[in-house]
C-alpha cells in the first residue's frame, strides 16, 4: 500500500518529539500575533517566517512553518469573526456571518464551530491529499486557459450570493474589484496602467490594504458612527460552547464544505479564495431558511472555514506538482521553501518523500494541536470584545498600519489602507457591499492573464471558451447563475431575505 | 489585445451598470434593507445629524423610525456622515503613511494613536493622550522587542 506506507512516512518523520515541539511553537506564535488586531495571516506569517531560516533541517522549518500557518489561519478567522478585520480574502466570507454572531453575543460559538469544522475538513483533506494527488494532479494540468477563465467568471457570478442588497450593486462592486486589480504593470506589455507616474503603485495595491481599508478600517468608521458602540462592541457573551443542536446543523455544512474545499483546492490560482466563497453560496441556496445569512447563520462560519481549510490541504498538490502557489500565504511558504534549498516542483515528491509526506503528516498534526490549544482559549479571545472601544479601535488602526506597512516596508500601502477605508464606508452607505468588491479584485488579475492567455493560444478566437467542454459547461453555469440572481422576481425576494442590515 | 484592452472593457461594463443602478433607483428603487430584522437597531436612537424627514417614501420600510437611520436608508450616501471620525481617522492613517519612514516607528505609532482616539467624541485629550501613550510602549514591545521587527524607532527626518 502506497498511500499506507506514504502516511506512515510522513508520521514518523513529524511525530519526532522536537518536530513536534517546534510544531505547537508554530501554533502558538501564529495564533498570538494572528489574533492582534489588524495583523492578519498574511502579515502574521511575513513576520513569523524569518524565525524558521536559522534551521539546519528543512524538515523542521517547515513543520514549525505548518504550525504558523494554521496558528495564523485561525488567529485571522479570529479578528474576522471578533471585529470584521478579515485578514485575507476568504476570511471576508467567514467574516459575513461569523461577525454578526458576535455581535449577537454568540462569539464563543462562531470560535468553536469555525476550529471544530476546520479540523474536520483538515483531517477528511489530508486523506484526500494522500490519495489523489496524483490523479487530481493530472486533472489540474488538463485546465487550460480558457477553462480559467470560465471558472473565475462562474466564481464571479456565484460571489453575488455574497451581497445581501441589489444585485446590480454586485455586479457593479465585481467589475469595480477588477477594474482595482489592474493597477499596475500590465503582465504581458509590461505597460503602466492607472498608475499616475506614482512608482510605487507599478507592482499594483496591496491586497492587505484593500481588505484592511474596506473591511477593517470601513468597520471603524461605521462603529464610531453609530451610538450602539459608544461603550463596548458586545455587552454580553451568550454562551461560549455551541449547543448539541447547533453541532447537527453544521454536519451537512462541513461535509459538503469538504468535498468542495478538496476539489477547488487542487486547482491552481485561485481555489483556495473561490472555495470558501462557493461554500457560503451553496450553504445559502440549500439551507431552509436562507434568511439566517448575513445574521449570523451558524452553517455561514462553519461551512467557508471547513471549505477554506480543505481547499488549503489541498492546494499544496498544485504547489507541489506543479510548484504554483494558491494564494499569497502559500507564495510566503514557496519562498520560506527556497530559503530551505528546496523548489517546489514535480521532483520533490520523487525526491524527498519523507520531506512532502512528513509535512503534510504535520499539516494534520499542526490542526490536532490547534484544537487543543485554542479550544480553552475561546474565553480569552472573547474577552478581546469586552476591551472598550475608545481603546479597542485607535489599537487597531495602529496595528493595521504597522501590519501593512511591515509587509513591504512601503509606505504606499498604508496610504491605500486610508483610501480604501473611507472609499469602503461611502460604499457600504450607498448600499455597496465590499465582499464582491474584495473578490473581483483578488480574481480579476486571474481572470484577465487567462483571457489573454486564451485568446493569444486561439489566434484571437473567441469560440475557444464555449467550444472546449468543461469551459462551455462552466460558463453556461455562470450564464444561469446570473439569470437566476437578476430574474426580478426571485430578486425581489432575495432583497427582502438578505437585505443586509448595516 | 493591447494593455488597456481589459480595462477598457471593464469601464465600459461599470459605466454601464452605473447607469443601470441610477436609472432603476428612479424607476423602482430596492426595496428598503431596512427590511432587514428590524432588531439589529431598534433601540437605534438616530444618527445625530441624520436628516429624519429625508427617509425615501417607498413604503418599504417597517417603521418611521427605523427607516429614518442615515446609516441605511438615506438615499444620498455623504448625508449622515460625521466629520470628526471620518477625517480624523482618515488622518490617523495617513499620518502613519507619511510619518513612518521620517519620524520612525515611535513618533508615527504615537500620532496615529493620538489622531485615531480623537475620532471618537466623547475621547477628551487627557484620555487621547494616554491611549496614544500606551499603544506606542504596546507597539514598541510587541513589534520591536518581541518579533524583532527591522524599523526604525527614530526616523530619517530626526537623524535615527
Amino acid at each position: 500500500m502506497d498511500l499506507l506506507d506514504n502516511l506512515a512516512l510522513g508520521f514518523s518523520e513529524a511525530l519526532q518529539w522536537h518536530n513536534l515541539m517546534f510544531c505547537l511553537l508554530g501554533v502558538a506564535l501564529g495564533t498570538a500575533v494572528g489574533v492582534l488586531p489588524g495583523i492578519g495571516p498574511t502579515a502574521t506569517i511575513a513576520l513569523l517566517l524569518p524565525i524558521t531560516f536559522g534551521f539546519d533541517d528543512p524538515t523542521s522549518a517547515l513543520i514549525m512553518l505548518a504550525g504558523i500557518y494554521y496558528g495564523a489561519q485561525y488567529g485571522g478567522s479570529t479578528t474576522a469573526i471578533l471585529l470584521n478585520l478579515p485578514g485575507e480574502s476568504s476570511a471576508a466570507v467567514t467574516a459575513i456571518d461569523g461577525h454578526q454572531m458576535a455581535r449577537a453575543g454568540r462569539a464563543g460559538v462562531a470560535l468553536a464551530v469555525a476550529a471544530l469544522g476546520s479540523f474536520a475538513a483538515g483531517t477528511v483533506a489530508t486523506v484526500v491529499l494522500a490519495v489523489a494527488a496524483p490523479p487530481l494532479a493530472r486533472a489540474a494540468l488538463s485546465f487550460g486557459a480558457a477553462e480559467y477563465f470560465s471558472l473565475v467568471v462562474l466564481g464571479l457570478i456565484a460571489s453575488i450570493a455574497l451581497a445581501s442588497g441589489s444585485t446590480l450593486k454586485a455586479l457593479a462592486m465585481i467589475v469595480l474589484g477588477i477594474l482595482l486589480g489592474t493597477v499596475g504593470q500590465d503582465l504581458n506589455t509590461g505597460t503602466p496602467r492607472f498608475t499616475f507616474g506614482v512608482r510605487e503603485l507599478y507592482q499594483g495595491l496591496s491586497f492587505v490594504a484593500v481588505a484592511v481599508g474596506v473591511f477593517g478600517i470601513a468597520e471603524i468608521l461605521r462603529n464610531l458612527h453609530d451610538p450602539r458602540s459608544r461603550t463596548r462592541m458586545v455587552s454580553r457573551v451568550a454562551n461560549l460552547w455551541p449547543t448539541r443542536a447547533e453541532l447537527r446543523r453544521i454536519v451537512g455544512p462541513v461535509i459538503r464544505a469538504t468535498g468542495l474545499g478538496s476539489l477547488l483546492g487542487v486547482l491552481p490560482g485561485g481555489g483556495h479564495v473561490l472555495a470558501s466563497y462557493a461554500s457560503y453560496a451553496v450553504e445559502k441556496r440549500v439551507s431552509r431558511n436562507p434568511g439566517e445569512f448575513g445574521h449570523g447563520a451558524i452553517e455561514g462560519v462553519a461551512g467557508p472555514e471547513s471549505a477554506n481549510n480543505a481547499a488549503a490541504q489541498t492546494s499544496f498538490i498544485p504547489l507541489l506538482t506543479l510548484g504554483l502557489p494558491a494564494h499569497p500565504v502559500m507564495a510566503l511558504m514557496v519562498g520560506a521553501f527556497i530559503i530551505q534549498g528546496i523548489t517546489p516542483g514535480p521532483d520533490v515528491m520523487t525526491e524527498q518523500p519523507a520531506l512532502v509526506w512528513g509535512l503534510i503528516a504535520s499539516m494534520w498534526i499542526g490542526n490536532v494541536l490547534l484544537v487543543l490549544l485554542n479550544l480553552p482559549l475561546i474565553g480569552l479571545w472573547v474577552r478581546m470584545l469586552s476591551v472598550p472601544y475608545s481603546v479597542l479601535f485607535p489599537v487597531i488602526v495602529v496595528f493595521a498600519c504597522i501590519g501593512t506597512y511591515s509587509l513591504g516596508q512601503n509606505p504606499y500601502d498604508v496610504l491605500a489602507v486610508a483610501v480604501f477605508g473611507v472609499l469602503g464606508f461611502v460604499l457600504i452607505r450607498a448600499g455597496c457591499e465590499p465582499a464582491p468588491l474584495l473578490l473581483g479584485f483578488v480574481l480579476g488579475p486571474l481572470l484577465e492573464e487567462n483571457l489573454r492567455r486564451a485568446l493569444l493560444i486561439s489566434r484571437g478566437d473567441p469560440s475557444v471558451f464555449v467550444t472546449r467542454p468543461i469551459s462551455g459547461v462552466l460558463l453556461t453555469l455562470a450564464l444561469i447563475a446570473l439569470v437566476v440572481a437578476v430574474l426580478p422576481a426571485i430578486r425581489r425576494k432575495r432583497d427582502v431575505v438578505f437585505a443586509e442590515d448595516e | 489585445m493591447g494593455p488597456g484592452y481589459v480595462p477598457f472593457a471593464l469601464g465600459l461594463v461599470l459605466a454601464g451598470l452605473g447607469v443601470a443602478i441610477v436609472v432603476k433607483a428612479y424607476v423602482a428603487p430596492d426595496p428598503a434593507p431596512g427590511e432587514a430584522p428590524a432588531d439589529a437597531r431598534a433601540n437605534d436612537s438616530a444618527v445625530e445629524d441624520a436628516p429624519v424627514d429625508d427617509a425615501p417614501a417607498d413604503g418599504g420600510a417597517p417603521s418611521g423610525r427605523a427607516a429614518s437611520d442615515a446609516d441605511v436608508l438615506d438615499p444620498r450616501p455623504l448625508a449622515g456622515i460625521q466629520w470628526r471620525p471620518t477625517v480624523a481617522v482618515f488622518a490617523a492613517v495617513t499620518f502613519f503613511a507619511v510619518t513612518v519612514d521620517g519620524l520612525g516607528l515611535l513618533l508615527a505609532t504615537f500620532g496615529t494613536g493620538l489622531l485615531a482616539a480623537l475620532a471618537r467624541r466623547g475621547t477628551g485629550p487627557v484620555r487621547a493622550l494616554v491611549i496614544a501613550a500606551g499603544l506606542t510602549l504596546a507597539s514598541w514591545v510587541i513589534f520591536v522587542v518581541l518579533l524583532q521587527l527591522r524599523l526604525a524607532l527614530v526616523g530619517d527626518w530626526l537623524g535615527g
